[in-house]
């Protein structure tokens, strides 16, 4: 789950690390008075969404007047910010965060990340601030530094010393830095995150290090032990049907392509979609539905699919491990003539009676195509959907 | 031979009792796994499908000698399950739950480490020796004992791939289901290594997928260690970058763990891929072949 940049600094200011003076704002009348207690001659207005290269998409701008801020401020709210990294629509701004601006001499880069090879947390430094990390990853990887942190005695000072010599840091600044990382590697284990990022991390004029923009994802196993942030989770970020999915336990992405997708267990489902890819064809979802594919949870995957107005097919493709599948294709008759599906629906089925099963979507009378090898599933939906368009 | 499992490891369930728990164990025991008990603590000195029940995995292993136990306890009780196993002296330890916060497995891998035990999953199917010993949720009846070693994250789509082989009749010596996590237990290499050291397994099936690196890791084991034919298989070419792909571990982040740099990193060592998962057997019979004439 991901939470917004003003959620995360609150974190960070509640764990010993310096953010600039703040407030946020959801309506015209809480940006005035903002403003007017912030005080001051210049306000940097950030527009918060889950979603990165907001700057270039002019979801930060930096005012003068408090006549402009607001004006910028009634502007963002209620509107949708299209970034590189959103889609067409872009992000509904329902928040905006109104700061004072800091006297900036360098931009710095550190973060905590989940080290999956040595299963170890790793704390991530760089003089590249204010960048995107996985480009200096990718163009100059000796600029990134890194500490691994041992789960026993969690991240040591010599650590961060090691690491602020090496970004240039005075020695005066050293103890600042010992705190912050210090402070945001106790943020990520007691919060359960499975990413944090400060970017930049600037060092003012005055020597002061202070975290200008922040990034946190926590990890949604951990929810459940979690409450005050499971708390912030705001719906309004996700995809309404990728929501609504999560409802039913139902693991749904939209995607680009035509033909929907409904596949039992995530290594399959995207298997699914690469197949039918590889036969010329575009998926236009992932969905894995899960173990238990009764008929309930089948209509509802149906009716998430056909919620996209792109969708010229679908196709169903089951592995029946110990469920069986001739109760399986009952469940998908069902299921289609409970939706009234429009479009061609092709339905793999494999392994535990899948014979039975074939035969009952066989004698359905509905518009449902019964296949057995994945290659030939992939082919006839594909077939199926170019014949339609 | 076989890799971890065979006829005569004595398999104890943690969680036994419950929902999960009673279905697959009545599935493993119907299999002819050589279930010894059960461990649900407060139930102890009761018996349930006809197997003493334990308080404790210590009294278990006293009483029964197991050494493998498999754990069905809901996620929030994982780290304590995988840790009471490895602290009583279980060698392999397979849990099959899914949703385990990841702090709680950066944990719980100290502990099994230290004890010098090894662990599957979480978040997968199991493990299977066809024809000896089934730990987990598979479906027993597509298995068929045979000649290729199969190693792979994902759940269904290993199921795929070993009705490929058995349909071949290539059969397979042991298929390990490592699991969709990002902290996982035993990894691509420990498999491998047991597999080529393995007289009975003549080829291996790798079934990956996106996110991480352990398929690049896995790849230069394979390039300096493994002499056996490998073919791969890496689900996710389509898949979008910075979306988790229903698996915890499945997610392209900073463009790094894409299907295409695992697919390079692979053909790079040697390794057999597939673009396509309806050819993972045809692929692995071809290669075996190919080898044998050689």
């Amino acid at each position: 789950m991901n939470l917004h940049e003003y959620q995360a600094k609150r974190l960070l200011a509640e764990h010993g690390a310096a953010v600039p003076e703040h407030r946020v704002v959801d309506s015209p009348d809480t940006a005035r008075t903002a403003i007017a207690e912030l005080g001051g001659q210049r306000w940097v207005i950030k527009a918060q969404v889950h979603a990165g290269g907001r700057g270039k998409a002019g979801g930060v701008r930096i005012v003068s007047e408090p006549a402009e801020a607001m004006k910028v401020v009634t502007s963002m709210l209620g509107s949708r910010l299209v970034t590189g990294q959103t889609d067409r629509r872009g992000q509904p701004i329902n928040h905006v965060l109104i700061e004072r601006p800091s006297d900036i001499v360098r931009e710095l880069y550190v973060g905590v990340v989940i080290d999956r090879s040595r299963q170890r947390l790793v704390v991530m430094a760089s003089t590249e601030g204010g960048v995107e990390i996985e480009k200096v990853a990718h163009d100059a990887p000796d600029k990134i530094l890194q500490a691994v942190v041992h789960p026993l005695v969690g991240l040591q000072p010599y650590q961060c010393r090691e690491l602020g010599f090496a970004l240039g840091l005075h020695p005066e600044q050293l103890s600042q830095l010992t705190r912050i990382l210090s402070g945001m590697t106790r943020l990520f284990v007691e919060k359960d995150l499975s990413l944090l990022e400060v970017n930049p991390l600037a060092v003012t004029k005055d020597g002061g290090l202070i975290c200008l923009d922040a990034k946190a994802n926590v990890d949604d196993n951990a929810l459940y032990r979690q409450p005050v942030l499971a708390a912030l989770r705001d719906s309004s970020q996700e995809d309404e049907r990728e929501a609504r999915a999560r409802k039913w336990d139902l693991n749904y992405i939209a995607l680009d392509g035509n033909i929907g997708c409904m596949v039992n267990g995530a290594g399959l489902a995207m298997a699914t979609m690469d197949l039918i890819k590889l036969h010329g064809g575009n998926p236009a979802n992932f969905l894995d539905v899960g173990g238990s594919t009764t008929r309930e949870r089948v209509a509802e995957a149906f009716k998430i699919i056909l919620a996209d107005a792109n969708v010229r097919g679908v196709l169903v493709n089951i592995f029946g491990g110990i469920v069986r599948c001739d109760m399986i294709a009952e469940g998908i008759v069902g299921a289609v003539a409970e939706v009234g599906i429009g479009v061609p629906v092709v339905v793999r089925l494999a392994g535990n009676h899948a014979e039975r099963g074939r035969e009952i979507l066989d004698h359905s009378g509905l518009r449902i195509t019964a296949a057995s090898g994945l290659a030939e599933a992939a082919r006839a939906i594909v077939a199926a959907v170019t014949g339609v368009a | 031979m076989s890799i971890l499992v065979d006829k005569n490891t004595k398999v104890i369930c943690q969680g036994f009792t419950g929902k999960q728990g009673t279905f697959h164990s009545e599935q493993a025991i119907a299999y002819g796994t050589r279930m010894v008990g059960g461990v649900t603590p407060g139930k102890g000195g009761s018996s349930h499908l006809g197997l003493p029940v334990f308080n404790t995995v210590r009294d278990a292993v006293a009483k029964t000698g197991a050494d493998a136990s498999v754990i069905y306890v809901p996620a929030a009780f994982c780290k304590d399950a995988i840790i009471e196993a490895a602290e009583a002296g279980i060698a392999l330890i397979v849990c099959i739950t899914e949703g385990v916060p990841i702090r709680d497995m950066l944990e719980a891998r100290i502990v099994v480490r230290e004890a010098g035990a090894r662990l599957i999953g979480p978040n997968c199917p199991g493990i299977i020796t066809p024809g000896e010993c089934k730990i987990g949720i598979m479906p027993g009846s597509i298995h068929l004992p045979g000649k290729a070693g199969i190693v792979s994250r994902s759940g269904t789509l290993t199921y795929e791939a070993v009705q490929q082989t058995t349909d071949l009749g290539l059969g397979q010596s042991t298929c390990v289901g490592i699991g969709g996590d990002p902290i996982p237990g035993m990894s691509f290499i420990d498999c491998l290594e047991l597999f080529q050291a393995d007289p009975q397994t003549e080829a291996i099936l790798m079934v990956g997928e996106i996110g991480g690196s352990a398929e690049e890791e896995a790849a230069a084991h394979i390039a300096a260690h493994v002499s056996k034919p490998v073919v791969a298989y890496i689900a996710g070419v389509t898949a979008p970058p910075g979306r988790r792909m229903g698996h915890a571990g499945a997610i392209i982040s900073g463009g790094r763990g894409t299907a295409a740099e695992k697919f390079a990193a692979l053909e790079a060592a040697g390794v057999v891929t597939v673009r396509s998962p309806a050819e993972m057997g045809s692929a692995l019979l071809a290669t075996l072949s190919a080898s044998r004439r050689r």
